[in-house]
């Protein structure tokens, strides 16, 4: 393809925004099918849009809504069942900075 | 408001083992959905009626995307202005009070969103080995409040917000004495520099100290000639600084969208006139209210509705004793003198309109003098003990036996014989002598009827000469 | 094999044990799961705990149910409590719910007997199941040849009777593709009629859990169990629950069937334009009335659809971090942000790790419009076609899949290629419409191929209506698979 839509960089930046790491031959695998895969997306330019409303939810509902009705939390073996690491009831992460 | 924004968890999380006030929805495990709570809804609709804003009839729930370990979904539910979002309330305003003039304050948006966790960490953030994660508070209804660029400093900032407290509680949306309830991230931008945005502001005190702290690092900047990068950084309460903790290239991009688990909702002029038709009355309202009805001074209603429950306390008092001017200055003064620097709220305190009422009612039946009264206030906001019990047990009550003071009159002259000669020439000299009565009973002394005692001694001692 | 329209009615009568029929189940199972590789869990031991359970109920005279007794399959992405839930992905290799599904729920409370959870695409991100960490199912009717995905462990579990009946999701063809890789029936539900609460998103806007079975009447067998309002999805309508099975006689006359031009577009093969074709012009021999048409907008479904389920699915699985559940590593000295990305490039497999990044893209600042916002309005010009269409026609008919089944190993180097497996099942997800796909035919090799039928919103009850009379009217449903 000769008109990038996504370069390598674009690529990367994209992956970090999305919590992924990516090995160097990835970066490039993806950056070609993205480009493949992009391209195709833009059939959709052939389309005038301008005045069409967009559909955010399929089904015509509205107004769904809940009671203040308090319901019983789980236990705490269970909230923390699958957590990997814990200590203390509590769900044990990473440093932050 | 008793549960969470999206599942039905108690809202009420504070003071509970870690991951103890969790369900499936607000730990955001796999394959759960949110449903809203209607109550939040309506909450936010009324404040944003009380905060002047335009309500909008169609609402949309977006999703607002980041990684953060307090964020199960690492996602939060929130509400957006742009790309077709529609927040609950847009373009109001608040007014407050600077230098006794009236300033308005433009509120770009209310929305609501749910509450991430809690991190803790061992010692200060940057220096933290891991992190640990309690999310007993994620989904709880937050509502964000957005102002605009219109406060001009530290002070200002922190006016406002006991403005928009004393709103919020006087709509009973939240209870703004619990730790956490209110928090706020704050912007500070000054000439020739960008905007900084600090965020873990805990309390007000705490926002005036960050802000001041912010605007005195970023002057000591500019007067070097080094540029203020436009970031987000960490209030550290211990330390008193500001931590950067990301600037404007690792800014997020949060790709918001609308959530597809949550379809529109449309509120109709009965919802929302419904809503607002059941509106409390609000703060400035009732500021207006008591100067008219108990015939307070401006400053002293302003005072008193700052806080909801301080004005409550005060128009039980005077159901009880429809003095407001006396109620109002014991409130104003020794009340409010107390718990502020005991770092109390009035319901904190064990203090009861009754016994207040029935300490003024003490002062103004002469069973008391004032002097004795601040004495004993402070005990009874300590131990809730009725005033009379406290007097009986300190043996304060008044003398008012004219056999007692004039025996200590007796010992008094006795005492102070220049004194005397000097009260014989000159009347003035007279209070030297109530004074010394006064210190001989702890000022227990009923003074009026002292000072006629002595003047009559001195009338007989003339004479006799 | 039995029904379960079958088993339940003998299990009714004393005829038949609900133990006989579960461990009938599992010998089908020894012998056919190491070909096939349907599960990714099988619970043997649970299935025949319950049977037990259900024969002694049932021997004080207790036979409450409507899907009592029966042996079913469930997809790998529904949660189940105790037992885990993997979404065929390493990520999740070892997580076990807390929580039923509501469908589950709903399972149980009508006797059904859970076998296992099936293999399926990792986070139904496919069409031929072979994108799951637990290695790819294969075709009952052709070992070499992809059952269809990503429902593809429950489609070929009920084609191979390792399953009576089975529960899939349909995204974008999900359950559609499956049934017609491996001749069986599927059905994917108006969206909002059958509840998502427990099924493991990968693009909420567009899924649903949907039946999936040897024969229409236990396709609406099972969707009438799990059809109904749910309070904990806000998506979920509020219709009176409906017993489907009572919409099916043999009765097609007057029906009006529309045939979409955009359905035979160039990728697909003649073999199965001319079964399609055959099909609709028995329907017409049996009463029903036919005309071609045109959706002009379904030509940019397939682009639509893949921006929206990407965006979403970047959003509904970035809470896979290696803190609250699933996979992880150490992290003594890594801060949290390297941890999270080294977990989910190594928790994810490439195909999800191609579609998360690419939905960040799609909605990250400056592109948001110029993709998801645009896909949004194509689903609205969708929506519109759709809707017009059915002012002429009752139903739609359609092939399901453009080719008959694939070879394993075939296009899964080329995701474009895979992606544009989907141009016909995709448009009724993005309508948000029900679509059922039926056998109706062979290859002369003897490869399946199934006719997708579409009708309105909440139309369940038309689908299976013409769905049965086609199938009572010819012999494919009776065709069981060499493997067996």
């Amino acid at each position: 393809m000769s008109d990038k839509i996504i370069s390598k960089k674009e690529v990367e930046h994209i992956a970090s925004l999305a919590g992924i790491a990516l090995s160097e031959e990835e970066k490039e695998l993806f950056t070609k099918q993205f480009n493949e895969i992009l391209s195709y997306f833009h059939k959709i330019d052939e389309l005038d849009l301008e005045e069409v409303e967009p559909t955010y939810h399929v089904v015509e509902l509205s107004n769904v809504f809940r009671e203040d009705e308090v319901t019983e939390p789980l236990p705490l073996e269970l909230a923390i069942l699958n957590a990997p690491k814990k200590k203390d009831g509590y769900i044990k992460a990473p440093k932050i900075i | 408001m008793k549960t969470k924004l999206f599942c039905g968890c108690p809202s009420d999380y504070r003071g509970k083992k870690p991951n103890t006030n969790v369900c499936p929805v607000c730990l955001g495990l796999p394959g759960t959905l949110p449903v809203v709570n209607k109550k939040a809804v309506e909450y936010a609709v009324m404040a944003a009626a009380a905060l002047n804003c335009k309500i909008n009839h169609k609402i949309l729930f977006f999703r607002k995307n980041y990684f953060y370990p307090d964020l199960p979904k690492n996602f939060q539910i929130s509400q957006y202005d742009r790309a077709g979002g529609l927040p609950i309330g847009t373009d109001g305003y608040v007014e407050i009070k600077v230098k006794n003039a009236k300033k308005k304050v433009r509120i770009g948006r209310v929305h609501l969103e749910e509450d991430p966790g809690r991190l803790t960490y061992l010692g200060p953030i940057d220096r933290s080995p891991y992190t640990l994660v309690d999310y007993n508070r994620s989904g709880i209804a937050l509502l964000e409040i957005v102002t605009l660029p219109d406060l001009n400093s530290p002070k200002e900032a922190r006016i406002l917000l006991r403005k928009l407290r004393s709103i919020l509680e006087h709509l009973g949306v939240f209870d703004g004495s619990l730790e956490g309830a209110m928090r706020c991230d704050a912007n500070v931008s000054i000439e020739g520099g960008s905007r900084v945005e600090i965020k873990n502001i805990s309390s007000f005190k705490e926002v005036e100290r960050a802000l001041t702290y912010e605007i005195i690092r970023q002057r000591d900047l500019l007067s070097k000639e080094r540029r203020v990068l436009r970031e987000t950084r960490h209030w550290d309460e211990r330390r008193r600084v500001t931590i950067s903790l990301r600037t404007k290239e690792e800014e997020q991009d949060y790709r918001y969208f609308p959530e597809p688990d949550l379809p529109v909702f449309l509120l109709d002029d009965t919802f929302i006139k419904n809503v607002v038709s059941s509106m409390p009355e609000l703060p400035d309202a009732r500021i207006e209210r008591f100067k008219k009805m108990y015939g307070l001074p401006e400053y002293d209603a302003e005072v008193l509705v700052a806080d909801k429950r301080i004005a409550d306390f005060f128009e039980e008092c005077v159901k009880l004793y429809n003095q407001p001017k006396k109620i109002s200055n014991w409130v104003m003064s020794d009340v409010l003198r107390y718990l502020y620097e005991n770092n109390l709220e009035i319901h904190e305190s064990k203090l009861s309109p009754k016994h207040l009422v029935e300490m003024i009612k003490m002062i103004d039946e002469g069973e008391i003098s004032g002097k004795i009264a601040k004495k004993v206030l402070p005990e009874m906001i300590v131990t809730g003990k009725d005033p009379r019990e406290i007097v009986k047990e300190k043996n304060l009550l008044r003398i008012s036996s004219i056999q007692e003071i004039k025996a200590l009159i007796k010992t008094v002259f006795e005492e102070n014989r220049k004194a005397v000669e000097d009260a014989l020439k000159d009347e003035k000299a007279i209070h030297f002598l109530v004074g010394q009565v006064m210190r001989k009973t702890r000022g227990r002394a009923d003074p009026e009827l002292t000072h006629n005692l002595i003047k009559e001694e001195l009338d007989k001692l003339k004479k006799a000469n | 094999m039995l029904s379960a329209r079958e088993i339940v009615s003998r299990v009714k009568s004393g005829e038949l044990k609900v133990t006989e029929i579960v461990e009938s189940t599992f010998d089908r199972v020894s012998k056919t799961e190491d070909r096939l590789n349907c599960y990714v869990t099988i619970l043997q031991e649970e299935a025949l705990k319950r049977a037990r359970l259900l024969d002694e109920s049932a021997s004080k005279g207790k036979v409450h149910g409507r899907l009592f007794g029966v042996p079913v399959a469930v997809k790998d992405n529904i949660c189940t409590k105790g037992v885990r839930t993997t979404c065929s992905s390493r990520i999740l290799a070892n997580f076990k719910p807390v929580y039923n599904a509501t469908v589950i729920e709903r399972l149980e409370r009508e006797g059904a007997v859970i076998i296992g959870k099936t293999n399926m695409d990792e986070f139904a991100m496919g069409v031929s199941t072979e994108t799951s960490y637990f290695g790819p199912t294969r075709n009952p009717w052709d070992l070499t040849r992809v059952p269809g995905g990503s429902s593809g462990g429950s489609a070929a579990a009920v084609a191979a009777g390792e399953a009576t009946v089975a529960l899939g999701s349909d995204t974008g063809g999900s359950i559609r593709c499956p049934a017609s890789f491996c001749s069986i029936v599927g059905l994917k539900p108006t969206y909002g009629s059958v509840s998502r609460y427990g099924l493991i998103a990968y693009a909420n806007s567009l899924e649903q859990i949907g039946p999936m079975a040897r024969d229409v009447y236990d396709c609406a067998l099972l969707f009438s169990v799990i059809a109904g309002h749910d309070p904990r999805d806000s998506t979920s309508v509020n219709l009176k629950p409906k017993d489907y099975t009572v919409f099916l006689r043999e009765e097609v006359k007057g029906v009006k069937i529309g045939v979409p031009k955009e359905f035979f577009g160039e990728g697909t093969q003649k073999v199965v334009e001319e079964t399609v074709w055959k099909a609709v012009h028995k329907l017409e021999d049996l009463g029903a009335e036919y005309d071609t048409c045109s959706l002009p907008s379904l030509e940019y479904a397939l682009a639509a659809y893949y921006i929206i389920a990407m965006s979403e699915a970047s959003s509904n699985l970035a809470r896979y971090d290696g803190l609250r559940y699933g996979y992880s590593e150490e992290f003594t000295d890594t801060d949290w942000f390297t941890y999270i990305a080294k977990v989910r490039r190594n928790g994810f497999g490439p195909e999800v790790r191609r579609r998360i990044i690419l939905g960040t893209f799609t909605l990250s600042s400056g592109y948001y419009n110029r993709y998801y916002l645009k896909a949004l309005k194509v689903r609205t010009l969708i929506r519109m076609d759709f809707e017009k269409a059915f002012k002429r026609f009752d139903v739609l008919a359609a092939p399901t899949m453009p080719t008959p089944p694939f070879k394993l190993g075939e296009k899964i180097e080329n995701p474009l290629e895979l992606y544009m497996c989907d141009i016909d099942t995709v448009p009724a997800n993005l309508a948000g419409l029900p679509s059922i796909s039926i056998p109706c035919g062979f290859t002369t090799s003897g490869l399946p191929v199934g006719l997708q039928l579409i009708a309105p919103p909440f139309r369940e009850d038309l689908l299976f209506r013409v769905a049965y009379t086609f199938e009572k009217n010819t012999g494919y449903v009776k065709e069981e698979p060499e493997v067996i």
